[in-house]
């Protein structure tokens, strides 16, 4: 059965692929036909976030009910998000080297921030595949998942507005709020965040009912 | 949540590490020999930076090796009777003051022989021991956790520093430029915004690491 939030989705992605690159945009210095990049660079981050949100939830419903199937949604979800980390990164540091002329910089905290998000679900994944008993790595996962997910919030949210950063919107850059993004984009903006969350949780829900089909296939 | 049991089983712990004084004259061996080879293979630090990047980094190492056996005595037997007799908040609790204590203590250490080895480039000493004394206990904070996920894991030391790295990291990096401006010896206006974070770090990670103590502790 094919649900509508589905093809919503496809839609929505479908549409900001092309009208991205064909719409109008604001002519700004350095920046130049870029500024396009908002339309995949941005919503594939919001993407992210709102995986990694999504685990965190259902770390908390996992420690407060012990129920396991919440456990596979928190674990599949947190490898969604990662799973977005990687074309966010791959945008980001194509946008990058146009833009600010490197690839990468260690002087950017957002990208040091997304760095350490990485590495910090690479451990999440480890410390789950270190434990044996189902109950006890639900648990601890969780446990690790929810207190993870604070520090690297403190690091991706917090931090940033407090030093300096290339990004807009930080360390007195103007956010794309402000004069960047004219209506035009808007139009185009707000759709493709939609569309990539959508997305993501298409992918989640396959994940998560293949997860489910494993799970009950080895209960067996 | 009771006082009186927390102070003693603070007091526990104190005994015990001054029982076992190996443990604590170990600590103090790698904390002199990490910083005497620094000193060797530098030679002598002139940049700051340099000076810095390398204190903290000696410092985590020393922070995550101590810490790592904070829960790795706790036998069976040993867990099950804490279980029935303490309740898991006091429990922790007690392991994160007296970490935070040890921790604190370490550091100083750690920068008197960095100091005397190395050479001393801070300007603004009460700012750095700020930024020791907050950084050591928001550092034992989460450090008692990752030691009781790592415990709880089979595998605890690899684990320990795999789990703890990057968790660690937004703190390192706050209390790397708030050690930087006393450094340099800028004034307290500039800098008091990364005290400010640092402290409320602090509370972030104690509160969450007794919150979530709490369910990693029923087996």
């Amino acid at each position: 059965m094919i649900k509508w939030w589905k093809i919503l989705s496809a839609l929505l992605i479908l549409y900001t692929l092309i009208w991205g690159m064909l719409g109008p945009v604001p002519q700004l210095d350095i920046l130049n036909e870029t500024i396009r990049n908002v339309y995949y660079h941005v919503p594939i981050w919001f993407a992210m976030l709102f995986q990694m949100g999504y685990s965190v939830v259902y770390a908390v419903k996992q420690l407060s009910k012990n129920d396991l199937k919440t456990d596979i949604i928190s674990h599949q979800a947190a490898q969604t998000g990662l799973f977005f980390s990687l074309p966010g990164l791959l945008t980001g540091s194509m946008w990058a080297k146009f833009t600010w002329g490197t690839w990468w910089t260690f002087q950017d905290p957002k990208l040091n921030g997304v760095a350490i998000a990485v590495l910090i679900y690479l451990a999440y994944f480890i410390l789950r595949s270190s434990i044996d008993d189902e109950q006890k790595r639900a648990r601890i996962g969780a446990v690790y998942n929810i207190f993870a997910f604070v520090m690297m919030f403190v690091f991706i949210m917090i931090l940033p507005r407090l030093t300096d950063s290339l990004h807009p919107g930080n360390g007195g850059n103007p956010a794309f709020g402000k004069y960047d993004l004219d209506n035009n984009m808007r139009m185009i903006f707000y759709p493709a965040v939609i569309g990539w969350v959508l997305f993501s949780l298409w992918i989640l829900n396959v994940k998560k009912r293949l997860a489910f089909l494993t799970y009950a296939n080895n209960e067996i | 949540m009771n006082k009186t049991v927390l102070y003693h089983l603070i007091k526990k712990e104190f005994i015990l590490e001054f029982r076992q004084k190996s443990t604590l004259a170990g600590i103090l061996v790698y904390i002199v020999a990490t910083v005497f080879i620094s000193a060797l293979s530098f030679k002598k630090i002139i940049h700051p930076t340099i000076w810095n990047a390398l204190f903290w980094t000696i410092f985590m190492f020393i922070t995550v090796n101590v810490s790592s056996k904070s829960f790795m005595q706790e036998t069976k037997g040993k867990g099950l009777f804490n279980y029935l007799h303490y309740h898991p908040q006091t429990f922790i609790l007690s392991k994160i003051i007296y970490n935070m204590v040890l921790m604190a203590v370490l550091s100083l250490l750690t920068f008197f022989f960095y100091s005397w080895f190395v050479g001393n480039m801070v300007q603004d000493f009460g700012m750095f021991l700020l930024a020791l004394l907050f950084s050591s206990s928001a550092f034992s904070g989460v450090l008692s956790l990752m030691s009781a996920i790592a415990s709880k894991a089979n595998n605890n030391i690899s684990l320990m520093a795999i789990l703890s790295f990057p968790v660690l990291m937004p703190l390192l990096l706050v209390s790397v430029k708030l050690s930087k401006h006393a450094i340099d010896g800028l004034a307290w206006s500039v800098s008091y915004k990364y005290l400010l974070i640092l402290v409320m770090l602090n509370f972030v990670v104690v509160a969450l690491a007794t919150l979530l103590f709490n369910y990693l502790w029923k087996e």
